[in-house]
C-alpha cells in the first residue's frame, strides 16, 4: 500500500526536497504552501500522516494541530511537526498540542524516511 | 659650712625634685592622675605665690616698715575668700575656651586679637624679668651668707658665677618637665607635683625657724609677745592709703601674675579644686606669715644692727650655731626662688611662643615650610624661650646689681601686672568691653607705669634724666615721674599705682564706649560674660510654678504633635501622682520638657519658646541668633532630605525604565535570536537534504542541475543573509565607517535603478522621475543612500502587485534637508502592517519572497539614521510609498 503524506510547508525548496524523498519511498505526497486552507485540506486528503512546519505564513503551525486534534475525525491521524527554531520549548509545545513527532531543520533525510515510516506503521 | 657641702645639699636636693616631677609624669603618662590631681596639690601649687620674696623679703620688710608686710599676705587671702566667685568664673573660662596663658585668656576674649596677646606678653615679661632677677638675687644672696668666709680663709666663689650656675639649672630643669609635650591644654603634672613638695619644704623651713626663734631663743609666746611690744615693729603705724593701695596690688597680683594664672587656671583639673584652695590658700599664707613678725624682732635685737635684714631667716640660725636648721631655711628659700622661676618662666614661654614667635614665623615662613611638625616649632620656641626669659632675668640682675631691696621689686611688679586688671576683670563681666579699649587701656597703665615706677627704679641718671624727676620731661612740671599732674604728696608706689590704675581703667572705658565690638568679639565677649549660662549640656534651670501647664501643653502639640505630646504630659503628670494631662511646672518637668522639644526643634529654639512661657522675657539675641542658626541648619537638613527623597523616587523611576527596557531588550534578543536561527536553518534544510539526494545518486541529469541550482541559490541566500546581519550589527552600534563626499542625486537613483533591475528583472516598471529636480549635490555617504534607494526599489519591483507596476520618484528640497519618495502603483501595506515594517525579520508575506529574510527595511532605517536623516513610510499614496530625507550638507558626527 502507498502512504498517503500531506506536507504543509512554506519554503518551496524544502518542500520539493521531502516530496522527492518521500515519494522515492513509496509515499504519495500531497503538498501545501499555506498554513490558512491546511485544516480543511487534511479533512479532505484525511492522509496517513500529516508533516506540519510550525511557522507559516497566516496561521501558526501549531494553532493547525490543536483543531485537527480538536476534531475527532482528525483526533488520532499522525502529525510530524517540522521547525527550524530548533527550541526546546517549541518542541514540548509540539508535544503538549499532540504532535507524535518532532523534527528539527535541518535533518538528514535517512531520519525523515525511518521518522515517516515508524509514523505510518504506527 | 663649706661652700661645698652646700652646693652638694642643693645638687641633691635639686636631683630629689627631678625625680619627683620624674615620677609624677609618669604617672600622669600610664594616666594613674590620682592624687596628681588632688586638691591638696592645687592648692600647695597656688603656693608659688610665695617667692624668696616673701620667703626672705618679708622679714626684711617687717623690720624695716612694720607690720605693712601682712598686706602682702592679705591682698590675696581677700581674692580668695571674698572673690573666689571672680575666680571661679576665670576658672570656668579658662576650661571651657582652653586658655593656655592669661595672655591668651585676654587676646581671645577679645575676638582672638593677637595685639592684645604681644601686649599682655611685653607686660608681664617686662614686669617679671625684674622679679625673676629679685630670685637670682636671693639665691646668690643666700649662698653668700652661707658661705661667708670663715676662719680657715675660705672665701665664696663671685656670686656671679653663682647667679649663672643657678639660671642655667632653672633652665634645664623648666626645659626638661615644661617642655616634655604639647598638650592642647597646657598642663604639667610633673612641674605641679615639685611646686607642691617645693611648698611644702618652705613652709616647714619657715615654721622651724619661728619655732626655734619663739622656743628657743626667746622663752615661748608670751615672752616673744613682750619682745615684739618693745620693738618698734609693733607700732601701729597704719597708712590707710598706702595700706589700700598694697592690697590692691597684692590681690591685683594674685590674679593677673602670669605663673598664679599658670597654676590657677591653667593647670586647675577641677573646678572644685577652687573651693577646696579658697580656704586652705589662705591657711597656707597664715601658717607662712605666723612666724614673721618674731623672725624680724630677733633679728634686729640679736644680730648687729649691718646685717641684711632680708637674711634674716638665715643669718638668725647661723648665728646660733644651728646649721642644720640653717641649712633647712636655705632649702625652704631656694625651693621658693626655683618654682617661682619654673612656673614664670614656661607661663612667660608659653606666652612668648604662642603670641610672638609663632604668629612672626607664620608670616615669614616660606611658603612650602608648611607641611613640616609645627609641634616641634612650637616645642622648640618653648624652650628657647624659656631660655630667653631667664637669660633677661639674669641680665638684668647683673646690671641693677643686685643692690635694690627684695620687696621694692617685688611690688614693682605686682604693678606691673595688675595692668592686666580691667581688661580681664570688665571682659568677663561686660559684654561692652571691646579690643580696642583693652589695648588701649593696657598700653596706657603699661607706660604710665613704666614712667612713674618702673624706669625710675633703676635710680636717677640711669634711664630717666636725673633732671626730668625735678621739673618734668622737656620743663612740663606736671610730668614729673613722680608727681603726675602735680600730685606730689603720695609715695611713688601708691603713685605708679594710682595713676596706671585710673589710667588704665579710663582708657579702657573710654575705648569700648567709643567703639563697637566686632562679630567675634562679641560671640567671644558672650561665652566668657555668660559662661555659666551657657556652659554646655548644663540645663538651665527653670523656677516653679511660672508657666501655665495648658500653655505647656498647647505648645508641646504644636511642635511635637497632638498624641506625643498628650503622651508625655500624662506620663509626666502620673509621675507626679497626678491624674489628667497636666502636670505641675515643677523645674524638673520643666527641664524635661525643654530636652524633649530641643529634640524636635533645636536646643536654642526650645529654650527661646520655654523662656516666652515662663515669663523670661529675656530672649537674648544670643538666644535669637541661635535660633535662627538652628533653624538654618533644620531648613537645610530638610531641604538635603527631600531633595535626597527626589532623588531616591528619580533614581528608583530610572532603575525601573531601564530595567523595563532591559527587560523588552533581553525579549528581543531571544526573538532576534530564534528568528536568526529559523533564517539560518531553512537554506541550511535545502541544502542538506539536496546535497544527500545528490550523493545518493541515481538521478536524471535536469533533475541533477535543477537540484544543484537549489542549493546553490540557498547558499547564496545564506551568505546575503549574514552580510545583512553584519551590516545592520555595524549600523546598529554606530561604528559605521561613513565615506562622505559631494555627489549627484540624479545619478545616485540611476544607479540604485540599474542595480534593482536585477530583482524580478521579468517585471517591467514604468519609471517617473523628476530630472531638473534631481539634480543637486548632496553631501553625504553616497553608496549608504544608493544602497537604500536599491533596497525600495527591489521592494517595489518584488511587491508591487499592480498589473502595470509603477514607480514614482520624486524628489524636494526643503532648507537644509532632500526628500526622495518613491511611490508604487501596487496595494500599500495594510495599516496594522505599517509599523511593523521596519523591524527586523518583518517579512509580511512570502509569497513573493525574493530571498530577503527581512532584514532590508530594517537596515534602511540604521542607515538613514547613520546618514543623519530618516525613512519613513507614507501612507495614503494609493501604493507603497517610503520617504527618504537626509541633510543637504552632512558633518561628521561630534561625539
Amino acid at each position: 500500500m502507498t502512504a498517503r503524506v500531506l506536507l504543509i510547508e512554506d519554503e518551496p525548496n524544502i518542500t520539493e526536497a521531502i516530496r522527492f524523498i518521500l515519494s522515492r519511498d513509496g509515499c504519495e505526497v500531497t503538498t501545501l504552501a499555506d498554513g490558512v486552507g491546511a485544516v480543511a485540506a487534511v479533512r479532505a486528503v484525511m492522509p496517513d500522516l500529516v508533516i506540519l512546519d510550525l511557522m507559516l505564513p497566516g496561521v501558526s503551525g501549531l494553532e493547525i494541530l490543536a483543531e485537527l486534534r480538536a476534531d475527532p475525525a482528525t483526533q488520532g491521524l499522525p502529525v510530524m511537526m517540522l521547525t527550524a527554531k530548533g527550541q526546546g520549548r517549541d518542541r514540548e509545545a509540539a508535544e503538549r498540542a499532540g504532535a507524535n513527532h518532532f523534527m528539527t531543520k535541518p535533518f538528514s533525510n535517512d531520519d525523515m524516511r525511518a521518522a515517516v515510516r515508524a509514523l505510518i506503521s504506527g | 659650712m663649706p661652700f661645698n657641702i652646700l652646693v652638694l645639699s642643693c645638687l641633691a636636693y635639686v636631683i630629689f625634685l627631678f625625680a619627683v616631677a620624674w615620677a609624677a609624669e609618669r604617672r600622669a603618662d600610664r594616666g594613674q592622675l590620682g592624687w596628681l590631681q588632688s586638691p591638696l596639690i592645687y592648692t600647695l601649687s597656688l603656693s608659688i605665690y610665695c617667692t624668696a620674696w616673701t620667703f626672705y623679703g618679708a622679714v626684711g620688710y617687717a623690720a624695716r616698715s612694720g607690720l605693712e608686710f601682712l598686706t602682702i599676705y592679705l591682698g590675696p587671702t581677700l581674692v580668695f575668700v571674698g572673690w573666689w566667685w571672680v575666680l571661679r568664673k576665670l576658672v570656668r573660662i579658662g576650661r571651657q575656651q582652653r586658655v593656655t596663658s592669661i595672655a591668651d585668656l585676654i587676646s581671645s576674649r577679645f575676638g582672638k586679637s593677637n595685639l592684645l596677646g604681644v601686649i599682655v606678653t611685653v607686660i608681664a615679661v617686662v614686669a617679671a624679668t625684674p622679679y625673676i632677677a629679685l630670685q637670682l638675687q636671693s639665691v646668690t644672696l643666700s649662698f653668700s651668707v652661707f658661705a661667708s668666709p670663715t676662719d680657715d680663709g675660705f672665701a665664696p666663689p663671685g656670686t656671679e658665677a653663682t647667679a649663672v650656675w643657678v639660671a642655667a639649672g632653672l633652665a634645664l630643669f623648666t626645659i626638661l618637665f615644661g617642655t616634655r609635650n604639647l598638650d592642647a591644654k597646657e598642663q604639667h603634672h610633673g612641674i605641679v607635683t615639685a611646686i607642691a613638695v617645693e611648698a611644702v619644704v618652705k613652709l616647714v623651713a619657715l615654721i622651724a625657724v619661728g619655732v626655734f626663734v619663739v622656743w628657743f631663743m626667746a622663752d615661748g609666746p608670751a615672752d616673744m609677745i613682750a619682745r615684739i611690744d618693745a620693738s618698734d615693729i609693733a607700732d601701729w603705724n597704719l597708712q590707710p592709703g598706702r595700706w589700700a593701695g598694697l592690697l590692691f596690688a597684692a590681690g591685683a597680683a594674685v590674679i593677673c601674675l602670669p605663673r598664679m594664672f599658670q597654676v590657677m587656671v591653667v593647670e586647675n583639673a577641677d573646678e572644685r579644686h577652687l573651693a577646696t584652695a579658697s580656704w586652705a590658700f589662705p591657711l597656707y599664707l597664715f601658717a607662712m606669715s605666723m612666724f614673721i613678725v618674731p623672725i624680724a624682732v630677733m633679728g634686729l635685737e640679736r644680730l648687729p644692727s649691718s646685717a641684711n635684714p632680708d637674711m634674716f631667716v638665715l643669718t638668725l640660725p647661723l648665728s646660733e650655731g644651728q646649721g642644720a636648721l640653717a641649712m633647712l631655711a636655705f632649702l625652704g628659700g631656694f625651693s621658693s626662688a626655683t618654682s617661682m622661676v619654673i612656673v614664670e618662666s614656661i607661663a612667660l614661654a608659653t606666652m612668648v611662643s604662642n603670641h610672638i614667635v609663632m604668629p612672626v614665623w607664620l608670616r615669614l615662613r616660606p611658603a612650602k615650610a608648611v607641611s613640616g611638625d609645627v609641634r616641634r616649632l612650637v616645642l622648640l620656641s618653648r624652650r628657647i624661650s624659656i631660655g630667653v626669659v631667664l637669660g633677661l632675668g639674669y641680665a638684668y640682675y647683673r646690671m641693677s646689681g643686685g643692690s635694690a631691696a627684695l620687696a621694692a621689686i617685688g611690688l614693682i611688679a605686682f604693678v606691673g601686672v595688675a595692668q592686666f586688671l580691667p581688661a580681664m576683670i570688665f571682659g568677663i563681666f561686660w559684654r561692652g568691653a571691646t579690643r580696642i579699649g583693652a589695648a588701649l587701656g593696657m598700653s596706657v597703665g603699661f607706660v604710665v607705669w613704666a614712667y612713674t615706677l618702673f624706669l625710675p627704679s633703676f635710680g636717677p641718671d640711669a634711664v630717666i634724666p636725673a633732671m626730668v624727676f625735678v621739673e618734668g620731661p622737656f620743663g612740663i612740671d606736671w610730668l614729673r615721674p613722680r608727681a603726675l599732674f602735680g600730685v606730689s604728696t603720695m609715695d611713688p608706689l601708691l603713685h605708679a599705682l594710682f595713676w596706671s590704675m585710673t589710667l588704665n581703667t579710663a582708657a579702657f572705658l573710654a575705648g569700648s564706649l567709643f567703639t563697637f565690638p566686632g562679630p567675634v568679639e562679641r560671640m567671644q565677649g558672650a561665652a566668657f560674660v555668660r559662661v555659666f549660662d551657657t556652659a554646655s549640656g548644663s540645663p538651665r534651670g527653670w523656677e516653679r510654678g511660672v508657666a501655665e501647664p495648658e500653655d505647656l501643653l498647647v505648645m508641646s502639640q504644636r511642635i511635637m504633635g497632638d498624641d506625643d505630646a498628650l503622651i508625655f504630659f500624662e506620663a509626666e503628670a502620673k509621675g507626679q501622682g497626678k491624674a489628667g494631662y497636666l502636670p505641675d511646672p515643677t523645674s524638673d518637668f520643666m527641664a524635661r520638657l525643654e530636652r524633649r522639644l530641643a529634640g524636635s526643634v533645636g536646643a536654642a529654639t526650645a529654650h527661646a519658646m520655654m523662656s516666652q512661657l515662663a515669663g523670661r522675657a529675656t530672649v537674648t539675641v544670643e538666644d535669637l541668633m541661635a535660633v535662627a542658626s538652628e533653624s538654618a541648619q533644620i531648613m537645610e537638613y530638610s531641604a538635603r532630605l527631600e531633595s535626597q527623597q527626589e532623588e531616591v523616587t528619580r533614581t528608583a523611576r530610572a532603575l525601573r525604565e531601564a530595567n523595563e527596557k532591559l527587560m523588552q531588550l533581553s525579549i528581543q534578543k531571544d526573538a532576534f535570536l530564534s528568528q536568526i536561527s529559523h533564517e539560518l536553518r531553512t537554506p541550511m534544510t535545502s541544502i542538506r537534504a539536496f546535497s544527500e539526494i545528490l550523493t545518493e545518486g541515481d538521478l536524471p541529469p535536469e533533475q541533477v542541475a535543477n537540484y544543484g541550482r537549489i542549493i546553490h541559490d540557498e547558499a547564496k541566500r545564506l551568505t546575503r543573509l549574514l552580510d545583512d546581519l553584519l551590516d545592520l550589527s555595524v549600523l546598529e552600534n554606530g561604528t559605521v565607517q561613513l565615506n562622505l563626499g559631494l555627489a549627484n542625486l540624479s545619478q545616485m537613483i540611476d544607479r540604485a535603478l540599474a542595480s534593482a533591475s536585477h530583482t524580478k528583472p521579468e517585471r517591467s516598471f514604468v519609471i517617473f522621475r523628476d530630472l531638473p529636480m534631481e539634480n543637486i549635490f548632496i553631501r553625504t555617504d553616497a553608496d549608504r543612500l544608493v544602497q537604500v534607494f536599491i533596497n525600495l526599489i527591489s521592494n517595489a519591483r518584488k511587491y508591487c502587485d499592480a498589473t502595470a507596476p509603477e514607480l514614482r520618484i520624486s524628489v524636494r528640497q526643503r532648507g537644509g534637508r532632500v526628500t526622495v519618495d518613491f511611490a508604487d502603483n501596487g496595494s500599500g501595506i495594510p495599516k496594522e502592517s505599517q509599523a511593523l515594517i521596519f523591524e527586523k525579520f518583518a517579512r509580511l508575506t512570502d509569497q513573493t519572497r525574493a530571498g530577503g529574510a527581512g532584514l532590508g527595511l530594517a537596515i534602511c532605517r540604521e542607515v538613514m539614521a547613520n546618514l543623519g536623516g530618516t525613512i519613513t513610510y507614507l501612507p495614503g499614496q494609493g501604493g507603497a510609498a517610503f520617504r527618504v530625507a537626509v541633510p543637504l550638507r552632512l558633518e561628521r558626527k561630534v561625539d
